[in-house]
C-alpha cells in the first residue's frame, strides 16, 4: 500500500511537471525525483517481501493495510514538506524575498 | 532494517562526483537547430547534470525510506540510532539486509538511471540526425 501510494504520487507529480515543462518555477521536479526514488526502492522491498511471503503478500490483513496506507500518506506529506522548504529557500519566483524585504508605502 | 544506508552512501558518492565533474567540465556542447520559427540553440546535457539526476533519485528515496524506518521504530534519535545495532544477532541480520535489499535497491536505481541516459543519448542523436538531414 505504501508502494502504491508513492507510485501514484510520483505519477501525478510527473504529469504536473510535464504540463509545465520546460518552465520549473514551482520546482515540481524535486517531488518527481523523490517519489520515483522511493517508489523504486519500495518496489525492491516488495520483491523481497514477495519472495518470502508468496501469495500471502497480496492478501494483507486489513489493519496492516490501513497502517501501510497511513504510512504512505505520511511519506507523501513528508515529501511535500521537503519540497516546500526547498521551494521557499530557493525562492525561484522571488516571492519570499519580495514579501520580506519590500518597503511598505 | 537499514537498507536505506546503502542508497544514502551511494547518494553521497554521486553528489561528490557530480560536484567534482562540474568543476572540471567545459562549456557544454551547443547545437543550433533550424526550427519553423527560426533558430533555436540547444545544449547537450552535461555529465554532471546527468549524475545529479541519480543523486536526486537516491537522496529522495533514501530520505523517504529513512522515515519509514523511523515509523517502524528501526531508527531512533539516540545512540546507536539503529535499534538492530544494539545486539550482535540483530546487527548480523541488519548487515545481511543491507547486503541484499539495500544493494538491490542501489543497483535498480542505477540501472534505471542508466536507462534514462540511454534514452537521453538516443534523443540527442535523433536531433543531430534530423538536423544533418536538413542541411
Amino acid at each position: 500500500m505504501t508502494l502504491l501510494t508513492t507510485v501514484f504520487a510520483a505519477i501525478i507529480c510527473t504529469i504536473v511537471w510535464y504540463k509545465n515543462a520546460p518552465h520549473s518555477e514551482m520546482k515540481v521536479g524535486i517531488l518527481c525525483w523523490m517519489y520515483w526514488g522511493a517508489s523504486i526502492m519500495w518496489f525492491v522491498d516488495a520483491i523481497f517481501e514477495y519472495a518470502e511471503l508468496r501469495e500471502e503478500y497480496f492478501t494483507p490483513a486489513p489493519a496492516q493495510m490501513l497502517n501501510d496506507l497511513y504510512l504512505g500518506l505520511s511519506v507523501v506529506a513528508l515529501g511535500l514538506i521537503i519540497w516546500l522548504v526547498i521551494l521557499l529557500i530557493q525562492d525561484p519566483k522571488g516571492a519570499v524575498k519580495a514579501a520580506l524585504f519590500k518597503k511598505s508605502k | 532494517m537499514s537498507c536505506f544506508l546503502v542508497t544514502a552512501a551511494e547518494a553521497v558518492i554521486t553528489t561528490v562526483a557530480a560536484k567534482v565533474i562540474q568543476s572540471r567540465e567545459k562549456e557544454p556542447e551547443t547545437i543550433k537547430l533550424d526550427t519553423e520559427g527560426g533558430n533555436e540553440i540547444v545544449r547537450k546535457v552535461p555529465l554532471s547534470r546527468k549524475l545529479r539526476w541519480l543523486s536526486h533519485l537516491l537522496w529522495g528515496g533514501s530520505a523517504l525510506l529513512a522515515f519509514e524506518h523511523v515509523w517502524h521504530g528501526e531508527v531512533v534519535p539516540w545512540f546507536p540510532f539503529l535499534t538492530a545495532a544494539s545486539n550482535p544477532a540483530d546487527a548480523a541480520e541488519m548487515l545481511n539486509e543491507m547486503a541484499t535489499t539495500g544493494v538491490a535497491m542501489a543497483v535498480l536505481v542505477t540501472v534505471i538511471w542508466l536507462g534514462m541516459l540511454a534514452v537521453t543519448s538516443a534523443m540527442e542523436k535523433k536531433i543531430l540526425q534530423a538536423q544533418s538531414s536538413l542541411k
